[in-house]
């Protein structure tokens, strides 16, 4: 289902941004960087993702790959092409092969929902008849035919990002951007957006790129992630790396709104004490790949006799390999449970003790 | 129509309020053409606009709040060499066309760059992000995005172009308002005042009733 690394370093990104800046002057010349020095690439076929609070500059960063706005310097290569080099006639031809979805859907008011589809390719000059025929096309792979003649108003925020969706994918583009594409929608209507997505880029061999807020998107539907902050990314990976393993606080914060999660108040200070002799630990597993679905904990138990009270845990997906996170208290004499933690760590197993209640995926 | 006036009253009633229709209509009809394109040109120019230009936008909104500061029937007046340039005469209904579609073109010119002020951006970005030209945007986007906004200011324009028809006998432009100046005011016939204020009242009625339909049918939501 994810495109293949090694494939995509041979062959040439279908998105290459290299040391991409841009900065805005606001109001009395004081200058942000919404853009400092960012680099990323995307691989044919992928569903790269790039997550980031509200201002750290993602926003900008989508809109360079079409040149909405255009970086004060750096490269922008679509499909092996620089475009920043090219001419406003042949940059506007290039933006007809990458298709782009809004937040808002920002679909026109005045046209129904066949018009809006049909609007890009009646800009680019399609005979009515051929585009009367695709429009029928791009509405059906959305399961939209029978709103046709319908007017945006008259639609759910669902079915106005499908518009929206068919609209970019009229003119047949290799690329779609997505912009907040989820952001104005409900959790379900979410869900089907993402898998509509998904089905459409292996439908159609899309690279899509898209920017959320919402670590829930990237576990949903994105091969690689770059997380941003202050106009820079700070990491970069494929997303099951990155959520069980991430590196950076920024990316820990993200990764514990969606996957983390506290222990419940007062559980620690119920927790029996420690017996004579015993001590007591507070550990927190964390299972990812093969050992996931091992019997790790009662094995644990029987190994080095210990007692091992389960606090919390969860499983979760992400990607589609399996994920666990879970908190112990272990009771037993130190040595034995030094142990057991060195077994752990032959195993793979992150384990790590627990400070301040809280678990994360680190 | 109108049985309690005089035949002869009843005829120039007739004429007037044909002269009044002219004028409205003509200066209309001129503002609507003229006034199109400058509202594009100023919505265009202006800051974050899609050809920024402040060498063509400063100096056309000073034209424009100009020709609208100045009190209409001095316009009317200092015009007069032009007017006579443009219609051959200065003194008439078709003369008075004149600067009643100058003033209007300025007044209308800034309804209609409100309306596309009002047009959402985003749908803006998404045209240019399909590849749109600026001609596009304008024609494809802007124009069928600010219609019903447009409607209502060609309303608002025709309605205020009846109250300044009006002062247009003041060059011979004859119409309902001198008609009632003439022979309610400056003959004491108080019916023909009247009948002046109601026929006038009731187009104006007809024509908000009628802008009112016309924009909530171009308004899709």
């Amino acid at each position: 289902m994810s495109a293949s690394p090694a494939a995509s370093a041979q062959a040439e990104a279908a998105i290459r941004l290299h040391g991409l800046k841009r900065h805005f002057t606001g109001r009395g010349g004081v200058a942000t960087r919404a853009l400092d020095g960012v680099s990323l690439e995307v691989a044919a076929g992928e569903i790269f993702g790039i997550v980031g609070r509200s201002g750290a500059g993602k926003s900008t960063l989508i809109r360079c790959v079409n040149l909405l706005e255009r970086p004060d310097e750096g490269e922008v290569r679509v499909l092996g092409e620089e475009l920043m080099a090219l001419s406003d006639s042949a940059l506007r031809e290039r933006r007809r092969g990458i298709g782009m979805v809004f937040q808002h859907f920002n679909l026109l008011a005045s046209r129904s929902v066949a018009d809006n589809v049909a609007f890009p390719l009646e800009i680019a000059g399609m005979p009515a008849v051929e585009r009367g025929r695709r429009v029928d096309e791009v509405l059906a792979l959305v399961g939209l035919a029978e709103k046709a003649k319908a007017y945006p108003a008259q639609l759910s925020g669902g079915q106005k990002q499908r518009v929206g969706i068919a609209r970019a994918l009229a003119p047949r583009p290799r690329i779609l951007l997505c912009d907040e594409a989820t952001s104005a929608l409900d959790p379900e209507t979410t869900q089907e957006i993402l898998a509509l997505i998904r089905r459409l880029r292996d439908q159609l061999d899309l690279t899509v790129l898209l920017i959320t807020h919402e670590m829930a998107v990237v576990k949903e539907i994105c091969d690689r992630v770059a997380v941003m902050e202050r106009g820079q990314v700070v990491e970069e990976g494929r997303v099951f790396d990155v959520f069980t393993r991430p590196s950076h606080p920024t990316t820990r914060r993200f990764i514990a709104d969606t996957i983390g999660h506290s222990i419940p108040p007062g559980t620690v200070a119920r927790l029996p004490a420690a017996g004579a002799g015993e001590e007591r630990r507070l550990l927190q597993v964390l299972f990812a790949g093969p050992h996931s679905t091992r019997s790790v904990i009662s094995e644990a138990s029987r190994r080095f006799g210990l007692d091992l009270n389960i606090i919390s845990g969860r499983i979760d997906e992400i990607a589609g390999e399996p994920f666990g996170l879970m908190a112990l208290a272990a009771y037993g004499a130190p040595d034995r449970i030094e142990a057991a933690l060195a077994w752990f760590a032959e195993l793979g197993l992150a384990v790590t003790p627990i400070a301040n209640d809280t678990l994360e995926a680190a | 129509m109108l049985p309690w006036l005089p035949p002869m009253l009843q005829q120039l009633f007739l004429d007037a309020a044909i002269e009044t229709l002219t004028m409205v209509g003509g200066a209309a009809l001129i503002a609507v053409v003229l006034g199109l394109p400058l509202a594009l040109l100023l919505h265009a120019t202006d800051r974050g606009g899609l050809a920024q230009n402040g060498l063509v936008n400063r100096p056309l909104g000073l034209l424009i709040n100009a020709v609208r500061s100045t009190p209409f029937i001095i316009l009317m007046v200092a015009i007069v060499p032009f007017t006579r340039l443009v219609a051959g005469t200065s003194i008439g209904t078709t003369a008075a066309i004149v600067p009643l579609a100058l003033a209007s073109t300025a007044f209308i010119a800034r309804l209609f760059e409100t309306a596309f002020r009002e047009v959402d951006r985003g749908v803006v970005e998404a045209a240019r992000a399909m590849g749109a030209t600026r001609m596009q945007i304008l024609w494809k986007v802007l124009v069928p995005e600010a219609m019903p906004g447009l409607i209502a200011a060609v309303t608002v324009t025709l309605v205020s172009l009846v109250g300044y028809s009006a002062m247009a006998g003041a060059v011979g432009g004859g119409g309902l308002g001198d008609l009632g100046i003439r022979f309610g005011y400056q003959r004491f016939m108080p019916d023909v005042m009247a009948s002046v204020v109601v026929v006038l009242i009731l187009f104006v009625q007809g024509l908000q009733s009628l802008g009112d339909w016309l924009v909530r049918r171009a308004r899709r939501r």
